[in-house]
């Protein structure tokens, strides 16, 4: 490996530096006697422009990737492209919801902790090696901790930034306890690798270091995307931080999360392909199977005790998320509350499609396309949710009422949003969930066989039965937007960048809902 | 005829954006919008005259997974449109006096006679279900914002219910199209792909209570008591008469249409019940004669309308589970008829009664001698009563004549038990009738000053109009059944032919 393939690799990262440097300079250096609205624009600007270059530094990147010359460390393409383009766009977004805001007179430093959260969040999704998981990681986390502190003159932020950092710090510990674990079954750290070794010697009698490695590692990543029963920190996050960063957290982190399980899922699956090969070349006559039929089979414990362990993991996190997530947002008063709560179920959702990878290309793109437009529409509730805040000083269920005739567009906006994370059509919130669901049934005895199909059946059915459950808290916020009368009937106004913004999100969300196949072919073409 | 569909929807988004303080303009756009609507349902009704099945658009929407936009119709779908047509009209007819946020009022009317129009046009399960769902949102505001008793509840109590209804659905429809292969989501594909007997043993009964939920099956009817009483008028009207017949044509057309084999017997019968068409058919019986007993002990007259209707709806599952040519036609019809004339019975307790002396409680609508005040609207019910019984001359009597025939050859004890809900329907009506309107009691001098003072306003020209729309439906199918039944039959033939695969 050289230090020009390592420079192109980490172009899009490195443009993102850059741009947070840049906007450092601008701010520290120019700007500082500026007033602060001023400065959030020109920060807010430098920062999705760095954010487009990033995305146009995809492209030039090229599809190869970044191998030290024996494996790859960093992967391109494919899932990892849209994963990294999606990021860039989403965190483009939250930095134009910035403008409005009062929470900061540093919005230079708020915007490079973004913009370098960010470049954590790229090498989360393209990284293939352990530790370089582990550092992108901690990139992501540290700038996330932060981003939660900044309303300075909020005890809330501060609470919830502790609390964040506390049990994330927590868990990245264990994220790498399990990861050394793995290391020392397997005697590398390049995750296919990893994987076979892991196996190899768990089948000679290392399964329980096996399953405490793995237990672990769930806890580290289920902490990042908020699966219960590591999802504590979110609610008072998601009530602490100022709106723009939590719809960072909410949306890119989550991405980003996401898109680092489904490269597990790829290297496990990757594994098995490997060990296949094997199998046949050993002349295994029963070992003429192909991947779709390995699906089929009855799994043995000694090939598939990773696979199958890490899939029971994620089933299990995946239920009580679901369950979890949206029992407790029944009980809700607070908006932001509700929120973390409806996030913690909507990982479940996701978390289901990634215990059923046994097609990763198929159920890698329903993932993402779930998790990308639900950070779309995450990004669009927080800033529907800052401008109600900010106009009547909480985000409490009763600050909404009457929205429709305080700001009927806010309240439409507010309308499709919601509606799209209830799961309703034609909105794209639907469509994510039909395709989920639909690629789940038909990883595992697709066909006319359903017998071994009746765990997928049933946990989709769990699933469509909670999102049913969701409708009636989405419907209280609505209820009190539109049907209940108004307590204050004083025009609320909103910052036309803000309102732009909201606007196009709710238009895609339509759009993107009643055409699924456009969001759906673009990010098939990256797979070709 | 799809056309219907897309002017709905725009008419919706643009009845949004009209002035808010300008209720006429809302008013005369919604009409003209609806009007549109019906002529475009009766212009393809009349050209659907021995056509057998026409489809409209077939488009590809999400071609990695096989989905269609397809707008297909046969016989039973043009009946359905047509009847939505009328129903939108007169429904906007008696409302003409909404006078808060009377532009939403419209585009959230508008937008739910869309999605209605949309079901009975879809020939793709996804895409019906899209509409199907599309349709519960503006149910849900409707209520909310423009009802009356407990609306809040009642609309949070519709939604939900339906929408559990359309998430069983909804696992249904997955299930169904991975195990065909998921080639394909349209109605045609799923029904000759040959799904295993086993398979549809557990899916039909699993799809037809999510559909029969919002068709007021017994007993996951009692959202519909609490939601029409709710409603406002026109939403009652809809509700009643329109959006409760998408619970029994999705019944028809995807329960029996794709899963028609999971009605055959099991092979083991406990108490005469050997599979899912005994257990469904008891439930429809049980609605019938349970709605009808709980309607005549009612204190508020629109809760009597509410009970009448589950129990009508009961006739309806009834006849599609006889499963024979002429049962399943009386279902149809009746989905139609009932339609109509719970249009017209919500329309005159809600709007004609319940506007002008702002109470539906029998206790206080008897000293208002109302026979005398608003003979219009006594007479009317007597019209619009004598329909619901089922007397010859008005629609419901073709179509329950048909559904009972059809009982009688299927079941005879199903056709006896209904009978005896007939009988107690004639009661419920009559004692509405009485107490409501004719009194038996003379007024007494206090009562004369009183209604000096409190003169009830005079019925005015949309409310004339809605009932001769609505009178003259009921009349002329009652009169002439072939005019819909000609449509009706090869139709339902078809589709019970298709599933004696």
């Amino acid at each position: 490996m050289n230090y020009v393939d390592l420079f192109r690799a980490t172009l899009p990262e490195t443009a993102l530096e850059i741009a947070a440097l840049l906007v450092l300079v601008f701010d520290l250096g120019f700007l500082r006697k500026a007033a602060t609205n001023i400065r959030m624009e020109v920060a807010a600007m430098v920062g999705v422009v760095g954010c487009a270059a990033a995305i146009g530094a995809v492209f030039a990147a090229g599809w190869d990737g970044l191998s030290n010359g024996r494996y790859p460390l960093l992967a391109a393409g494919g899932p990892v492209a849209v994963a990294q383009i999606a990021i860039l766009f989403l965190t483009a977004l939250t930095l134009l919801l910035l403008i409005d805001s009062e929470f900061t007179r540093n919005p230079g430093e708020y915007v490079s902790v973004v913009l370098m959260a960010a470049a954590g969040g790229m090498i989360i999704s393209a990284a293939q090696d352990l530790l370089v998981i582990f550092v992108g990681l901690e990139l992501l986390s540290l700038g996330l901790y932060i981003l939660t502190a900044f309303a300075k003159k909020s005890g809330n932020s501060a609470e919830a930034a502790l609390k964040y950092y506390l049990f994330g710090g927590m868990s990245a510990a264990f994220l790498l306890f399990g990861f050394s674990y793995l290391y020392g079954l397997s005697g590398s750290t390049y995750l296919p690798r990893v994987i076979f070794g892991a196996n190899n010697a768990a089948s000679h009698g290392g399964s329980p270091l096996l399953v405490i490695a793995l237990i672990m590692i769930a806890a580290g990543l289920g902490f990042k995307v908020a699966a219960v029963p590591f999802h504590f920190w979110a609610p008072d996050t998601y009530e602490g931080a100022p709106a723009p960063a939590a719809a960072f957290i909410a949306s890119v982190s989550k991405v980003a999360s996401f898109a680092l399980l489904i490269s597990i899922g790829h290297a496990a699956l990757r594994y098995l392909q490997i060990l296949i090969e094997l199998w046949q070349r050993s002349g295994h006559t029963h070992a003429a199977h192909s991947v779709t039929v390995v699906g089929n089979a009855q799994p043995t414990a000694a090939t598939m005790s990773v696979f199958y362990g890490w899939s029971l993991i994620l089933v299990i996190l995946s239920v009580a998320s679901m369950v979890f997530g949206n029992l407790a947002a029944l009980a809700q008063s607070s908006v932001r509350r509700l929120l973390a709560y409806s996030a913690i179920a909507h990982a479940g959702y996701i978390l289901l499609g990634l215990a059923f990878m046994f097609w990763p290309n198929r159920m890698s793109q329903a993932v993402l396309y779930y998790a990308v437009t639900y950070g779309l529409t995450t990004i669009g509730a927080f800033g529907v949710v800052g401008v109600v805040e900010r106009a009547t000083g909480s985000d409490k269920l009763d600050s909404f009422l009457g929205l429709q005739k305080r700001n009927p567009l806010l309240a439409a906006v507010l309308l499709v949003l919601f509606l799209s994370l209830a799961g309703i059509p034609p909105l794209i919130g639907f469509w994510a969930k039909f395709n989920l669901f639909a690629a789940v049934l038909s990883m595992s005895g697709g066909g006319m066989r359903m017998g071994g199909g009746l765990l997928p059946l049933a946990l989709v059915a769990l699933a469509i039965a909670m999102s049913a459950v969701s409708l009636y808290y989405y419907l209280q916020v609505l209820k009190r937007a539109f049907v209940m009368p108004e307590a204050d009937d004083t025009p609320i106004k909103a910052h036309p960048v803000t309102m732009a913004v909201l606007i196009a999100i709710a238009a895609a969300v339509v759009v993107l809902g009643c055409f699924p196949a456009l969001l759906q072919s673009w990010i098939a073409s990256f797979y070709a | 005829m799809t056309w219907t569909i897309t002017i709905s929807f725009a008419g919706a988004l643009l009845a949004a954006l009209l002035p808010k303080d300008k209720p006429v303009l809302a008013r005369w756009f919604a009409l003209a919008v609806a009007v549109a609507g019906l002529a475009l349902a009766v212009a393809g009704y009349a050209a659907g005259f021995g056509q057998g099945r026409q489809v409209f658009v077939d488009a590809l929407w999400v071609p990695s997974m096989g989905i269609h936009f397809l707008l297909a119709a046969d016989g039973i779908s043009r009946v359905l449109v047509l009847l939505t047509g009328i129903a939108s009209v007169s429904g906007i007819l008696f409302s003409w006096n909404v006078d808060l946020r009377t532009n939403q009022f419209f585009a959230f009317y508008l937008a739910l006679i869309g999605g209605v129009y949309g079901v009975f046009l879809s020939g793709d399960l996804f895409l019906l279900f899209v509409f199907y769902e599309i349709a519960i949102v503006p149910k849900y505001f409707l209520i909310a914002i423009w009802g009356s008793t407990r609306r809040e509840y009642g609309a949070m109590k519709l939604a939900l219910y339906s929408f559990v209804g359309s998430a069983m659905v909804l696992i249904g429809l997955l299930a169904a199209y991975v195990t065909a292969g998921a080639h394909s989501t349209t109605l045609a594909a799923l029904a000759s792909a040959g799904l295993p007997v086993s398979f549809q043993m557990w899916c039909f009964p699993l799809v037809f209570v999510g559909f029969g939920i919002l068709a007021g099956m017994w007993p996951f009817h009692t959202w519909a008591p609490t939601g029409h009483v709710a409603a406002p008028t026109a939403a009652s009207m809809l509700l009643a008469g329109v959006v409760m017949k998408l619970g029994a044509y999705g019944c028809l057309r995807v329960g029996i249409g794709l899963f028609p084999h999971g009605l055959d017997p099991w092979g083991v019968s406990f108490l005469g019940i050997g599979s899912w068409r005994d257990v469904f058919a008891w439930l429809a019986v049980i609605g019938i004669v349970y709605g009808a007993l709980v309607a005549l002990a009612q204190t508020d007259f629109k809760f009597v309308i509410g009970y009448s209707s589950v129990s009508h709806m009961g006739f309806v599952l009834l006849g599609l589970m006889t499963l024979n040519q002429i049962g399943v036609d009386g279902a149809v019809l009746q989905m139609f008829s009932h339609g109509i004339i719970a249009g017209l019975l919500f329309a005159i307790v809600g709007r004609v009664v319940y506007d002008r002396t702002h109470t539906r409680q029998f206790a206080e609508l008897e000293p208002m001698h109302l026979s005398r005040r608003l003979p219009f609207a006594a007479w009317t019910f007597v019209f619009a009563g004598i329909a619901s019984m089922g007397l010859p001359g008005f629609s419901g009597f073709v179509a329950e004549l048909q559904i009972l025939v059809g009982a009688w050859r299927a079941n005879p004890i199903w056709t006896v038990v209904s009978g005896v809900g007939i009988v107690v329907g004639v009661a419920y009506t009559w004692r509405a009738l009485q107490k409501a309107f004719f009194s038996d009691k003379l007024p007494t001098a206090h009562e004369l000053e009183a209604e000096q003072h409190h003169k009830l306003p005079p019925i005015t020209w949309p409310e004339y109009a809605g009932v001769a729309l609505l009178g003259a439906c009921t009349l002329i199918v009652g009169l002439y059944p072939s005019i819909l039944l000609d449509q009706i039959e090869p139709a339902v033939k078809t589709l019970l032919a298709g599933g004696a695969q």
